[in-house]
């Protein structure tokens, strides 16, 4: 399997966790299915962005360091997006980072690099 | 007579008289580079190819030519074991004063010994380890022994390759105990190892403190089993410096070293896998673990998950329970 599939079902699942999550919170237990439909999507874009990145660069430490920035920078625009005077910018932002990290982390241990070409 | 003459210069006739004559020969002599018990190893210069080249001749009497004729074989059982860590023959033949020799690679390098002191990483030692055994298991599958494994006998090169040296007493096995294209052939050689001990056909061959105690009783059935418990004793040495070693570590090189060869791991190959399996963090043969071990060994391996998901859990459960008001 690839690091670019890896990230993608990772990023999927991971999202459908994060968002399902939501149902702890009273508050928001109404938007329970927008919440886990925009928490997919961020994740599948997340793992994509850092799967891709996997096969092109090959540190752990690098992996982990893109995972995080991604996963901040995309909960960052869902959070900003949220109607209403509160954006949970830190409830939404730091499990988004972990779970960047873990994609981040997952995708540079596990799959495979591109073949180099050759003729 | 020699009262007349300086140490140094009764060194240096013992020198000339042990230098090859190569006369007539592709080689020039540029200098000594070891003595064994029957033979030394020189360092020349293929002057057709213009390169260097180790040059390994008998200088010892050989009245009946059997040293001759085991020198000969040694060069023909190593060339026919085509393998990266083991060091190629390059050319064979007979010199102007009618000994034989052959040529090989010449190796510049550590030994195993010399480049231990460059690591202390136990990982990377374990890693050179099983370089060791490649070529070992390689020549078992073609029916050769080293029987003289040692420190000593392995050298690391300047870009870290392993090579497996003098295959001086090396012996082919018996037909049934290998598979491999030489296994038809069975013939002893005997080489030029310092401090190896070598005496005449069916007795003791091989180093004090790395032969397998059947090889020191002197059995002629050696097997694999023998080169396993050298190997052995190589692990024990690269893990020496380790305190405490690590139990399985241990396990694993009493196993190799077990004064029964029943007892012992059947090939070299196994024993690799199991050093393999440590470096992984996975269980080994040798060392049977209870759950709790096996349960610490999977944390272990799995450290950075298990770390990245407890943050992960934590990071909700505080969101959930400390909710900003």
């Amino acid at each position: 399997m690839n690091k670019a599939l890896i990230g993608l079902l990772l990023g999927g699942i991971l999202g459908v966790l994060d968002g399902l999550s939501a149902w702890f919170t009273p508050a928001v237990r109404n938007q329970l299915l927008g919440i886990v439909l925009g928490s997919t999507v961020k994740g599948l874009i997340a793992g994509v962005l850092i799967g891709f990145f996997a096969r092109k660069v090959n540190s752990l430490a690098l992996g982990i360091v893109f995972g995080l920035a991604v996963g901040l920078l995309l909960a960052y625009a869902v959070a900003a997006m949220q109607p209403g005077p509160n954006h949970y910018y830190f409830e939404i932002m730091l499990p988004g980072g972990i779970v960047g990290t873990i994609i981040g982390y997952a995708t540079q241990r596990f799959g495979e690099a591109p073949q180099t070409a050759t003729r | 007579m020699t009262r007349y003459l300086s140490d140094s210069a009764l060194e240096r006739l013992r020198e000339a008289a042990d230098a090859p004559d190569l006369s007539g020969t592709r080689y020039r002599l540029v200098e000594k580079l070891g003595q064994g018990g029957m033979g030394g190893v020189f360092c020349v210069e293929d002057t057709e190819l213009e390169r260097r080249v180790a040059l390994k001749v008998i200088s010892v009497p050989d009245g009946e030519g059997a040293l001759s004729a085991r020198l000969l074989q040694e060069a023909r059982v190593i060339a026919k074991l085509e393998h990266p860590g083991i060091v190629p023959v390059h050319d064979a033949g007979v010199m102007p004063d009618g000994r034989p020799y052959y040529t090989m690679k010449l190796v510049q390098g550590k030994r195993l010994d010399e480049y231990l002191g460059t690591t202390t990483n136990l990982s990377d030692r374990l890693r050179i380890f099983l370089r060791i055994c490649d070529p070992v298991a390689f020549a078992h599958a073609h029916g050769v022994l080293h029987r003289d494994l040692k420190p000593a006998n392995v050298m690391i090169g300047p870009f870290g390759e392993v090579l497996v040296m003098d295959w001086g007493l090396s012996k082919m096995l018996q037909s049934g105990e290998a598979t491999g294209p030489l296994a038809s052939q069975n013939s002893e050689t005997a080489g030029a190892t310092p401090s190896s001990m070598q005496t005449a056909h069916g007795s003791v061959l091989g180093t004090p403190g790395y032969m397998a105690p059947e090889q020191v009783r002197g059995d002629t059935k050696l097997d694999q089993r023998a080169d396993v418990y050298s190997l052995g004793t190589i692990l024990q040495f690269l893990i020496a410096d380790a305190s405490p070693a690590p139990k399985a570590l241990v396990a694993i090189r009493q196993k190799a070293t077990a004064t029964d060869a029943a007892e012992r791991y059947l090939t070299v190959p196994e024993l690799a896998a199991d050093v393999a399996h440590f470096l992984d963090g996975m269980s080994v043969s040798a060392y049977p673990e209870g759950p709790f071990g096996r349960a610490w060994r999977w944390i272990r391996r799995n450290q950075v998950w298990i770390l990245l998901l407890l943050a992960y859990l934590l990071a909700r459960t505080l969101l959930i329970f400390w909710r900003p008001r």
